[in-house]
């Protein structure tokens, strides 16, 4: 890409962002929350959920035991009934990587990690590339970056999206989440502007957060994202992931979240190569639900491994 | 001035939905249901009042709310819990006019009305002035053979349920839920179902007497159906029933063997003791303790 069209292209796609009514995403989010699942479709609806979740762990006081331990949760959820699938991918920092990897080489469990100089990506864009590349050395399948909410909101649009494409570059075979941290945006506008730019500039996944900064995943700004999604499937054919993370703690919001996914983006991203939900708290209130279901009962928070 | 509101003939009285109080609120049961309480008939105000009708999701959410709640009771210095406990007491004493007026409404005469709510103050000042004794009661430095110090102490189990009797339904619900909260465990309890006002009125004043949000849940309902939901869910610790219908207990009992609760189930003698010295003491607080044995080399 020549210098000209990198400054210029960025700039024109924030300018065609379409502006969002902040009223009318919220109450139409707030909507979904509402159908009523129950009994069968409300198990598949959670077992679908399972599949779909990366179990994520990013403390600094994670050790390689408890990645482990975080791994084998991820293999096999719930112990005593194997017919629960396994989650999609561990989301760990890259020096774990490794030992993800050890544990989970040969299963469908697929190994995330945050890159990019997560959490905030305030560092020189080599050190971020080399970050990323490092991770995929190490044996990660996909990579979660996260843009420079700086650069973006001071209207650098350029750097954000030659950083994006270049960490997309060094991802080689790994898949590109880009995480744009809609709790530091601000605004909706700004929300669907860095969606449009993240997936112009390259990503094959857009995710809403860090964790590590409050608001979160909120239904609004999913609802935002995945129109974004939309709108780029409807104009290239181009099937774009999405990952809500951080927030969604309870079951039930994840139901809600699915029945939004269907309804804006149809039956193809109901799939975990489309869309996946970064939780840790989140799987155990599932398994709750489904033992609930399962055994007429009731459980305890103790009757689930903590991770 | 003519102001209607002097007319006394065409005032119109406001009457009081009655809610659980959950988690420190007074909210409506999630389904909306009520159910009709005759009030004595020769009461001032005799008629139908509405009760909320809890169900196993309401239930469920008072226990989640409740488990919440427990790790912040537990902790709290004995002594403060003593004050806390205290505190209603000297609410029950500021608000006895209306306890007694339930308590009249529903059924009871007005002189049993009064002996109710003054053993039920006296409960509560009892109960207070246990929180920072128990444990050296109940605590024991046991005898070994070995080299080690063996102490067993007594720890709070978490979330109780308790089914209030119908009868006494002041006094038996605070019989049965203080001396679990002294040794630091929270309750979810569910009132008398056939004179659940007083219960319900006791959440009013619960609220306004320092207790933290969650220690105490209070809902009304079909107390047989809910006692078996408590009975099956897996985070109540253990369960306090009295009822008159002995299926009731036989059911507890068995539903209560999966999680390996602990169950107390009770008929018509617990209301016969309430008035007695049995009906308070210690044996009843070292019934929702878990007692911890701790062995300690007596050197290195």
């Amino acid at each position: 890409m020549n210098a000209n069209t990198a400054v210029h292209v960025p700039a024109t796609i924030i300018a065609s962002a379409p502006r969002i009514d902040r009223v009318m995403v919220e109450e139409r989010a707030a909507s979904f929350s509402k159908r009523s699942l129950k009994k069968a479709s409300k198990v598949r609806g959670l077992r679908l959920a399972i599949s779909m979740m990366d179990l994520t762990s990013l403390e600094g006081k994670d050790t390689a035991g408890k990645v482990e331990a975080l791994c084998r949760k991820a293999l096999r959820p719930l112990d005593r009934d194997p017919s629960v699938p396994s989650c999609a991918a561990v989301c760990v920092y890259p020096n774990l990587v490794p030992v993800a990897k050890r544990e989970l080489a040969g299963t469908s469990v697929q190994i995330a990690s945050v890159a990019t100089a997560f959490p905030s990506g305030l560092s020189p864009l080599s050190i971020k590339l080399d970050d990323v590349r490092r991770a995929v050395d190490f044996g990660a399948d996909e990579i979660d970056m996260v843009i420079d909410r700086g650069a973006f909101l001071s209207g650098h649009y350029a750097k954000v999206f030659d950083e994006i494409a270049a960490t997309k570059e060094a991802s080689g075979k790994a898949h590109l989440k880009v995480i744009l941290e809609t709790g530091e945006l601000g605004s909706y506008d700004l929300v669907r502007a860095a969606s449009d730019l993240a997936i112009a500039a390259g990503a094959d996944f857009i995710k809403t957060s860090t964790g590590k900064v409050q608001p979160a995943a909120t239904p609004g700004v999913v609802l935002v994202m995945l129109q974004a999604i939309a709108d780029h499937y409807r104009k290239t054919g181009i099937k774009i992931g999405m990952k809500p993370a951080g927030g969604v703690r309870h079951a039930k919001q994840a139901l809600a979240y699915l029945v939004m996914v269907k309804e804006t983006l149809g039956d193809d991203w109901l799939s975990p190569h489309l869309f996946r939900f970064g939780a840790s708290a989140l799987l155990n209130d599932v398994l709750l639900q489904l033992e609930k279901d399962r055994l007429g009962v009731y459980h305890a928070d103790d009757d689930f491994s903590r991770d | 001035m003519n102001d209607v509101s002097h007319d006394a003939g065409q005032r119109l009285a406001v009457a009081k939905t009655y809610k659980f109080f959950v988690g420190g609120a007074f909210i409506r049961p999630e389904s909306g249901r009520t159910y009709p309480v005759t009030t004595a008939i020769d009461s001032a105000d005799a008629h139908h009042v509405n009760a909320p009708r809890a169900s196993r999701k309401d239930l469920r959410e008072a226990v989640r709310v409740a488990a919440g709640a427990w790790k912040g009771w537990a902790e709290r210095t004995a002594t403060n819990r003593g004050q806390i406990l205290y505190r209603i007491a000297e609410m029950l004493e500021a608000r006895r006019e209306e306890l007694h007026q339930q308590l009249v409404r529903s059924g009871s005469s007005a002189g049993d009305a009064k002996v109710e709510i003054e053993a039920s103050i006296d409960r509560c000042v009892y109960y207070a002035g246990f929180t920072d004794k128990y444990q050296s009661l109940l605590a024991s430095a046991n005898p070994t053979g070995g080299p080690h110090f063996v102490f067993t102490l007594p720890e709070s189990m978490g979330v109780v349920g308790v089914v209030a009797p119908e009868e006494a339904p002041l006094l038996g619900l605070l019989s049965m839920a203080l001396p679990a909260l002294v040794g630091g465990n929270v309750v979810v309890v569910i009132t008398s179902e056939c004179r659940p006002l007083v219960g319900l009125v006791l959440g009013e004043l619960l609220a306004t007497s320092d207790v933290p949000a969650g220690v105490v849940n209070i809902l009304s309902g079909p107390s047989a159906e809910l006692a078996t939901e408590l009975a099956k869910h897996r985070e109540v610790a253990a369960i306090h029933v009295v009822a008159d219908v002995p299926q009731t207990l036989i059911d507890v009992e068995r539903l209560g063997a999966g999680s390996i609760k602990r169950v107390k189930g009770e008929g018509h003698v617990f209301v016969e003791r309430l008035y007695t010295p049995r009906g308070q003491g210690l044996s009843a607080i070292e019934r929702w303790i878990e007692p911890k044995t701790i062995w300690h080399p007596v050197a290195i």
